[in-house]
This record gives structure tokens, C-alpha cells and sequence, in this order.
């Protein structure tokens, strides 16, 4: 039998472990446990995620197929309770339990939340409005509750402080930091640098900054609505975001006995105390008394584990690391290492501080070694900086090197005279040789490298050193990463080279686009070309069917089973008892499987055999409901104020104006819209691709960019026009920018943040580029070419267009002599 | 080889699907004018490939777009193989061979 092996905890040490004993071609049974419901995802990433500068799905490392790809068992949100050392057992709090022969234990640690009174809600957890800052889960909620809410304070002014204080400027206009120290970052910094910091963030972030600040309240009866401090004074606040700290996790351990003080005592194994079978890495370990809170310990931590529980290197020790902090704070650059202040008579220490400009700069020295570096407001010698420290390498004679360039054009570190094994990526833990072999075996592109090593996918600080050594390694020939920037695969055009280059060639079919500008044909893009093409060129589009998606061929959504869902078009969400009793009857008659009612407010006949669709649509007799295609589906409505008591708008009458203008329109992706009578949202208009809200005063707000399918994401205000006549033809014009600039599959979400609503909004509102009038002819050329697919069922458009595909039924022998 | 059906029967780029002593057969022509066959019945959850969208290497399976080589049935992204059955046309009739 393999040996089992057994992981609690499936972060950033826990997986990497996991992957550095895979690297050295470890043979074991492998089975982790997770307590959040996710793969593995870049836990530094999530200051970026919310500042807005990096996508959720961007910050995986490990996905749930990676698990299932290398035989890992992965219980997701499943927590260990307890370990039987004896029985070398853990038991999950579902009840599970697991035999194992090895255990790593890599819980990392949790925010240190201090017990300030009203911070949380007996039986409810956080108080309302207070958030830590920990998980994905913790950062989407906070964004989330952020949105809606003015005024935030964050308590904790050390990196994670300042990140968090940073990234929710994003969301909300009024953010406080409050720190109890006397100065900000005092773990890595000393005074002056902290006061540096402070200033650059006030007056370049406009964040306000309490220092010697000790939160005695929290206060607020449902939700919070300020803080008090230990000086009487109150900060009012819809949103408390804690960073004062983390603590190991590391109770699991202590209550199954292993020896545990600030963290899981180790040895130079990451080995327990007195156990031969228990390791435990990452930020809840504590070796040689050390506890570390950054990643790169833990990468050094997971190579000595894999090689000694593989046996590559059954000796192989950890002696430690040497610790530098970099700030994530776009345009506040501060890098920290080492010793913050001298601490021996004999050590040097150099400085120099220009502080109008922000800047703080201080090296220590100690026989000949850097043991200490502060870099605030410049950090362009923090690489040559970072290795000097890490490797104890000589120093230039001339001490001033150290922190400014002299001469020569350095400032940068050399490529050339860097070492194979010297690190790049400290986050990843990746040399200078691991990014020069993947360029020599084929990968040219900067992003193909930083994919494929993972370097400069940490913080992302060493970018352009990464670039660089690919630049350097490549010889200048360095390749633009091709593919991602394709409108669909099979063509190596971005989308408006790709539009120009149809109208320039006046490529009216799919198969000649192809044979113009792809040379081969290619089934994963013609899709997304018929819809360009269709945009494009309207009634001119040569259809060549098998461009379409099977959807498409019929007019109809496939099933599971290859038969189709029949969704007629009902306006408004608005029905009538006439159409329903036709429903039903076609229902009846043709003994319809499943009727059910959509999410978009219509009926759906489910279950039609393909061969018998034309005969339902002539029974119904209604126009089609588009709800198969890469085109505008329905418009939700409420009933708005011909019904309701709390309407303000005539949500159904607009909403019905809108679909009986755009029905069928196509487009790179779906487009769903919705109306609604008064903020209450009824119709969710929140979280369409375009929503429209009614408002007091007869004014109506558009929303545009939301979503609520497997991605959530809540419109942006894109304007509030007075007429219902504005909204339609701003919606118009909105959906035809969409058309004509988003990516093949593209949805709305991404597509507005890609832009940008401000950009949007200059274009389709205030016509910045003076394009709203092309965009509105176009529009209406697509609204003119409308015609019912539904229509189209006397003749099929190709022979065998509603033959089965499938042995529903076994076909009748085609009568055909030989 | 004997004769299934008319090659008129299948659009250029599409498939469609024939019944052979209860077996079922998807049969494609290609844009080039070419004809392929394969098992109609996707192995991945039992699909209609005849539904699918092909190229002049590959079928993609309409439902969850998994893909095959059309000419060795070999797929391409991590599912069983298809079966596929030698195929030509003569006087306009599809003719299919059998399995090798
Ligand atoms: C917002 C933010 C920004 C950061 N920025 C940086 C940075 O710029 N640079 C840097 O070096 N570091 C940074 N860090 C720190 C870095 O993320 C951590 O050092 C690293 O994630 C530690 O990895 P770990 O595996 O030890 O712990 P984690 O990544 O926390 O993983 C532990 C996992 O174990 C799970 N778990 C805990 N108990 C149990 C149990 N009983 N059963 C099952 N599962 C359990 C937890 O849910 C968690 O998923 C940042 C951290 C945060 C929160
Ligand atoms: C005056 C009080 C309200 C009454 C009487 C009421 C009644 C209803 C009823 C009867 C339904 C239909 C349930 C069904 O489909 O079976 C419904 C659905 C719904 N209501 Fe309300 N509602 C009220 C207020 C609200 C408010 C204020 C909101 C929004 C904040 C809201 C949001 C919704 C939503 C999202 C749905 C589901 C819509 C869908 O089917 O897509 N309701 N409501
Ligand atoms: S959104 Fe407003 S107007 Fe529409 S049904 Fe709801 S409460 Fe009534
Ligand atoms: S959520 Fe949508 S995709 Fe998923 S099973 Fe339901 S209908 Fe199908
Ligand atoms: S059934 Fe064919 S890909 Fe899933």
C-alpha cells in the first residue's frame, strides 16, 4: 500500500508542500483538507483583487482540476477538529475520519481580531459592518458591504492595514487608518520612515491617518456606525475593517496534544516536537522560535519537507529565512529587511532623507554585511539590496552605492551578471536558471513564462526584472503573448484589427474569412466570426449554417439529452390568458415533458424532439423568446406603478418598449436587462447587463455591467436620464459599443470594468468620441433586420435541418440500394 | 461498402446521422468536400455529435464542447475515443465501409 499521506490546511503552504513532493516525483496517497470551499488561490493577491487591479478567478494557483489531475482527494470546507496521534487518525468536523501515516499540519494563521467591545454580535459573529481581512471570502464581503457604504476605518496600520485602507478607497469615498503605535509599519519600520510613510499616504492617497490611536468601541446598535477611541474621540463609520494583527492557527494541534507556544513547535525538519510522523509548515509553525506572517519562508519551508519526506534529501534542514517586506500600495513604494535601526556601537548606518519628496532611506551595516534596509518613496535599489542581504555578498566600497545609482547606468540589476540560482521572484520563490530554461525550451512570451514559473505572480514587484531576464535570455526575441488578446482562437487578429481587416477585404462569410486571414479552418471560432460578421454586415452576411452553433441551426436551446427547450417570446415578463391557454394546449398536445417557468420570466416547453420543433412553433404560433443564443434574451420587469403601491415608474411598459425594439439582437455574449418600478429592485435590475431603475422625480436610472449567474456583480451607474425614449436609445447605443468592442464571449461584467464606466460613459453618453450617432445607425440597421427565426419553419433553411442526431428513437433505414 | 444515404443530405460543414443495422453513425462532410464518420453517440455523456461543429480535423460535441480528431477518432481533450468507420461517396451515395 502508498504511504498516506494527510494535509490539514489547503493554503499556500499546504499546497506548495503538496507540489514540491509531486515535483520530486513523491509516491504517496494524498488527501487534503481545506477549511475554505476553494482550490488553492494567492492569499496575496486578495489586497489587489480589492483594489481592483487584479480578477477573482486571476489569483488561483491550484485549481480544483489540478487536484484531480495529480490523484489528490480535496475535501473543501471541511475543517479537521482533532488528530489521534495514537491512532494516527484526524477526525473533520463533519464526523469523517481519515487514517494517515504522514501528517502535514499547514493551518496558517487567522486575523487577530482584540476583544474591543461591540466589535462582535453575540450569536451573529462581527458586528455588522466590521470585517477581517484574511480569505476570498473576507474580501468579497467587504467589497461587497464596502459598495454600499461611505465611510470606512481601518484598525491596524501595518502592511496589511495600509493595503486594506488602499484597496477600499476603491469602493467607498472616506477611509481612516488607525494605528496604535506611534508610528505606521513599526514592526519593519523606524521612526522616521513610519512618519515619511505617513505623510505620502495622507497627501498622495488623501487616507487619514490616526497614530498613538487605541479603538475602545465599537459603536452602532444594528450596524456599526463609528468608532471610539481611547481619547474620547469618535470616528463616525459605516464599515470597520480589523488588521491588527494575525495569530497562528494552531489550537487544532495544542488540544491534540503537540507541543505548541506562539505557533506548532518544529525542528530543522518541520518535524513536531517528540513526533515522527507530524510536520507542520507555513505561518502556523514555529521554528527556532520564529513565527513568520510572508510567504517566502514558507517556499523554503515546503522544499525542505518535500525532500526529506521523498527521501530525495532525508537530511535536508531549514535553517530560517531572512525576511524582506515589500508595500503592495500602487505609487507608495516601501521595501523593508532586516534590522530597522542599529543595534551594536560598532554598526553603520548610513541615511538619507529628502522628505518633501517622501523619501526615507536607511542601510546598516555590520562587518562589511547589510543586516538592515529601508527604502521609503524609492525603491529602485531594493533587488541589488535584496540579494546583498540574502547572500551576505561584499559591499561596494563606496557606501553611497548602496542607495543611489552613481554614474554607470546600473539602477538596475544586470541580467548578464546575475547568478543562475539567485532568486527573482520572492513571493514564488523562482531563479534567473528556472526562467531562462522554460525560454530556452520555446516559451518567448513574457506572460507564457510568467505562467508557466509563476514568477512575478506574487506581489508582482519583480515584473520588470522577470521581462527583463526573458528579454535577455531570448536574445530579443521576445514574442507578444499571441493568443490572449484574439477575438476567437483561430484568428491572430485582436478585434478591431480583425473587424478592419473584414471590411477591408469585404469578407462576408466565415469560410472566407478563413481562407483570407487564418488559413485554416477553425471550429472553436466560428461561432464567435458568424456573430461579428452578422453585426457586421446585416442583411449582406453570407450565412454559411455550419457556422452556427447547433442552437443556432435550429432556434432552439439542446438538452441534456440532444432534444431542445422551446422558449416562446412573452415581452415584459407580461402574458396573457389567451397565450397561456395556447401554451397549454400545444403542451398537451404534443405531451411536453416539463413546462417550467425561467428565470427571465417566460415559459419553457422542455423536452421537443428536434424534429418536431417546427411543428410546436406553428401550434404556438408566437415569436421566438431568443433564449439560446449569444444575443438579448428577455427583459425583466415588475409590475412598477400601474400595480404597485410602492412604483414610481412604469417599469413594465418600458421594459416591454425595450424587448419589442431589440428582440433578437445578437452580440459576443448574452444580454440580459431588466426594468424596475422604484429602487426596491424587484425586477433585480441591479444585476443585469443593463438595468434600468426607476427613481422619484419620473427619472429613470441605467445600470450597466451586472451580473447574477455563476459571477455576481452589481451594475455601475452609467447615467439617470429624465424619459423613457432616453433610456431606450441609450440602451441602444450601449449594447451596439458592446457589440462592437467586446471580446467573443465577453459578457457585460467584464466588459464595463475592462473599459472602464467613466470611458463608457464619455462614449455612449456624452458622446466624447463622436461616434453615439454611428453606434445609433448601426443599431438601428440590426433593429431593422430583425425577422422571427421561428418564422422560417415552412421551408428548412438545409436539408435535414430537424432530422435527430440521436437514437431517441432508432432511425428508419434509409431505403438506398447499392 | 454499402451505400447509407445521399451525399445531399448533408450540408457543407454539418453533420447528420444515419442508422446502420441499429447502429448509430454520424456522417460529416467537410468544407473541403471530404466525408468522414464516426460513432454517433458522444462518450462524454452520450451527446449528438451530428449536432456538433467540425473543421476540417476536428468535431465538437454540442454539449459540453469536448473535441475529437475526426479522421482517427482520437480525442483531444482527455475522453474516450471515438469509433470511426471508412467512408467515401460514389454517384452522389454514401458509402460505409466497415470497421477495420
Ligand atoms: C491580504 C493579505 C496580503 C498579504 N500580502 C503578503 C505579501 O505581500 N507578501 C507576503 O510575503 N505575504 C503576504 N501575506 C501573507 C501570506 O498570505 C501568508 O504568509 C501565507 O498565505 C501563509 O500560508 P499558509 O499556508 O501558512 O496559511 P494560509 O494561506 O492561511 O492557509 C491555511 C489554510 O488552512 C485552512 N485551515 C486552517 N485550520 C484548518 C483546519 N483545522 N482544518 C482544515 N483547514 C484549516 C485555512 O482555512 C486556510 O485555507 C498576505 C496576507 C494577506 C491576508
Ligand atoms: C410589498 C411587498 C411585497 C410583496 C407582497 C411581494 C410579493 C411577491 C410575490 C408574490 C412574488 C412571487 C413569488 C413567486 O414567484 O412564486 C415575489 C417575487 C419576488 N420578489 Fe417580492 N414582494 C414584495 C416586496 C418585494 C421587495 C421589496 C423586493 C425587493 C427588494 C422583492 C423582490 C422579489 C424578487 C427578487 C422576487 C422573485 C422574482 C423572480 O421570480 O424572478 N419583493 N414577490
Ligand atoms: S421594484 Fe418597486 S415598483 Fe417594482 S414591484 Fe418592486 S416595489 Fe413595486
Ligand atoms: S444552474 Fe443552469 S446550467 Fe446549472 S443545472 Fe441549472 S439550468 Fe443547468
Ligand atoms: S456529451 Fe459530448 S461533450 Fe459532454
Amino acid at each position: 500500500m502508498r504511504t498516506r499521506l494527510v494535509v490539514i490546511g489547503n493554503g499556500m503552504a499546504g499546497a506548495r508542500t503538496v507540489e514540491e513532493i509531486l515535483a520530486r516525483g513523491g509516491d504517496f496517497d494524498i488527501t487534503m483538507f481545506g477549511d475554505e470551499p476553494y482550490g488553492n488561490y494567492n492569499r496575496i493577491m486578495l489586497s489587489n483583487v480589492l483594489a481592483g487591479v487584479e480578477d477573482e478567478s486571476g489569483i488561483f494557483l491550484n485549481d480544483l482540476s489540478w487536484y484531480a489531475d495529480n490523484g489528490i482527494t480535496l475535501h473543501t470546507g471541511t475543517r479537521i477538529e482533532r488528530i489521534d496521534r495514537f491512532a494516527k487518525r484526524v477526525y473533520a468536523e463533519d464526523g469523517t475520519e481519515t487514517p494517515y501515516d504522514k501528517l502535514i499540519i499547514a493551518t496558517g494563521s487567522r486575523a487577530f481580531v482584540p476583544p474591543i467591545p461591540g466589535i462582535h454580535r453575540p450569536g451573529r459573529g462581527y458586528h455588522q459592518g466590521v470585517f477581517a481581512f484574511r480569505t476570498l471570502d473576507d474580501t468579497r464581503a467587504m467589497i461587497r458591504y464596502a459598495r454600499e457604504h461611505q465611510r470606512a476605518v481601518v484598525i491596524g496600520g501595518g502592511l496589511l492595514g495600509l493595503e486594506a485602507a488602499r484597496g477600499l478607497q476603491n469602493h467607498l469615498p472616506h477611509v481612516t487608518l488607525i494605528h496604535a503605535a506611534g508610528h505606521l509599519m513599526n514592526a519593519q519600520l523606524n521612526e522616521v520612515a513610519g512618519e515619511t510613510l505617513r505623510a505620502t499616504i495622507e497627501a498622495k492617497l488623501g487616507i487619514e491617518v490616526v497614530v498613538d490611536g487605541r479603538t475602545t468601541e465599537i459603536l452602532g446598535k444594528n450596524a456599526v456606525t463609528g468608532v471610539k477611541l481611547d481619547d474620547g474621540r469618535i470616528i463616525p463609520c459605516d464599515v470597520v475593517v480589523v488588521a491588527a494583527g494575525i495569530r497562528a492557527n494552531a489550537e487544532m494541534a495544542a488540544a491534540s496534544g503537540l507541543a505548541v507556544e506562539r505557533g506548532i513547535v518544529v525542528d530543522d525538519q518541520m518535524r513536531c516536537l517528540d513526533e515522527d510522523d507530524i510536520y507542520a509548515v507555513g505561518e502556523c509553525a514555529q521554528h527556532r522560535g520564529e513565527v513568520y506572517g510572508l510567504v517566502a519562508p514558507l517556499w523554503d519551508q515546503a522544499k525542505v519537507l518535500a525532500d526529506h519526506l521523498t527521501g530525495v534529501n532525508p537530511f535536508a534542514e531549514y535553517h530560517g529565512s531572512q525576511v524582506a517586506t515589500k508595500l503592495k500600495v500602487a505609487g507608495v513604494d516601501v521595501a523593508a529587511m532586516g534590522l530597522k535601526a542599529p543595534e551594536h556601537e560598532d554598526d553603520e548606518s548610513l541615511t538619507f532623507t529628502e522628505p518633501k519628496k517622501g523619501i526615507y532611506k536607511n542601510v546598516i551595516i555590520r562587518d562589511g554585511r547589510l543586516v538592515g534596509a529601508t527604502m521609503v518613496g524609492d525603491v529602485k535599489k531594493v533587488a541589488f539590496l535584496m540579494q546583498a542581504f540574502d547572500r551576505g555578498l561584499a559591499l561596494p566600497e563606496e557606501r553611497a552605492e548602496l542607495m543611489f545609482d552613481l554614474g554607470g547606468p546600473a539602477g538596475e540589476v544586470k541580467v548578464d551578471e546575475m547568478a543562475d540560482d539567485e532568486q527573482v521572484c520572492n513571493c514564488n520563490g523562482v531563479s534567473k536558471g528556472a526562467i531562462c530554461g522554460v525560454v530556452q525550451g520555446g516559451c518567448k512570451t513574457v506572460t507564457g513564462v510568467m505562467d508557466k514559473t509563476r514568477a512575478g505572480k506574487g506581489c508582482g514587484t519583480c515584473k520588470p526584472l522577470v521581462q527583463r531576464i526573458v528579454e535577455w535570455a531570448a536574445g530579443g526575441e521576445v514574442e507578444e503573448d499571441p493568443a490572449a488578446s484574439y477575438y476567437v482562437p483561430g484568428i491572430p487578429m485582436p478585434k478591431p484589427e480583425l473587424i478592419e481587416a473584414i471590411r477591408l477585404h469585404s469578407l462576408k462569410s466565415v469560410s472566407s474569412v478563413f481562407a483570407k486571414l487564418g488559413g485554416e479552418e477553425d471550429a472553436k471560432s466560428k461561432m464567435g466570426l458568424a456573430s461579428l460578421l452578422k453585426m457586421m454586415w446585416g442583411g449582406e452576411y453570407v450565412d454559411e449554417r455550419d457556422a452556427r452553433f447547433i442552437n443556432d441551426r435550429v432556434h432552439a436551446n439542446i438538452q441534456r439529452d440532444g432534444t431542445f427547450s422551446v422558449v416562446p417570446q412573452m415581452k415584459g415578463g407580461v402574458t396573457t390568458p389567451a397565450q397561456l391557454r395556447r401554451i397549454a394546449e400545444v403542451a398537451e398536445k404534443h405531451e411536453v415533458p416539463m413546462v417550467k417557468l425561467t428565470g427571465g420570466q417566460r415559459i419553457d416547453l422542455l423536452g421537443i424532439p428536434k424534429e418536431k420543433l417546427p411543428e410546436v412553433w406553428a401550434d404556438l404560433d408566437m415569436p421566438s423568446g431568443y433564449a439560446y443564443g449569444k444575443s438579448f434574451r428577455t427583459v425583466k420587469t415588475c409590475v412598477g406603478s400601474d400595480f404597485c403601491r410602492f412604483g414610481v415608474g412604469d417599469s413594465t411598459a418600458l421594459g416591454i418598449a425595450l424587448e419589442e425594439r431589440y428582440q433578437g439582437i445578437e452580440g459576443p455574449g448574452k444580454m440580459k436587462l431588466a426594468v424596475t418600478g422604484c429602487p426596491r429592485n424587484c425586477a433585480e435590475a441591479y444585476v443585469k447587463d443593463l438595468g434600468v431603475v426607476a427613481i422619484d422625480g419620473g427619472k429613470w436610472e441605467i445600470y450597466v455591467g451586472g451580473a447574477a449567474g455563476a459571477h455576481i456583480r452589481k451594475g455601475d451607474l452609467l447615467t439617470t436620464v429624465e424619459t423613457p425614449e432616453e433610456v431606450i436609445t441609450l440602451t441602444g447605443r450601449f449594447l451596439q459599443y458592446y457589440r462592437e468592442n467586446a471580446n467573443w464571449l465577453e459578457r457585460t461584467y467584464a466588459f464595463v470594468p475592462r473599459i472602464g464606466i467613466e470611458r463608457v460613459r464619455e462614449i455612449v453618453v456624452d458622446d466624447a468620441d463622436g461616434i453615439a450617432s454611428s453606434l445609433d445607425a448601426a443599431m438601428d440597421a440590426s433593429v431593422a433586420a430583425y425577422r422571427d427565426p421561428w418564422k422560417d419553419r415552412e421551408q428548412p433553411a438545409t436539408p435535414g435541418q430537424f432530422r435527430t442526431s440521436l437514437p431517441l428513437t432508432v432511425l428508419p433505414q434509409v431505403p438506398v440500394r447499392a | 461498402m454499402r451505400a447509407i444515404g445521399y451525399a445531399d443530405e448533408i450540408p457543407p460543414g454539418e453533420g447528420r446521422t444515419f442508422a446502420v443495422d441499429g447502429e448509430m453513425v454520424a456522417v460529416f462532410r467537410l468544407r473541403d468536400g471530404s466525408f468522414r464518420a464516426t460513432q454517433a453517440v458522444c462518450p462524454h455523456k452520450g451527446g449528438p455529435l451530428a449536432d456538433g461543429q467540425i473543421d476540417l480535423k476536428q468535431v465538437l460535441c454540442p454539449l459540453h464542447l469536448n473535441a475529437w480528431d475526426l479522421t482517427t477518432g482520437c480525442s483531444l481533450s482527455g475522453q474516450p475515443d471515438l469509433t470511426v468507420y471508412p467512408v467515401g461517396v460514389a454517384d452522389g451515395k454514401i458509402l460505409l465501409g466497415d470497421l477495420s
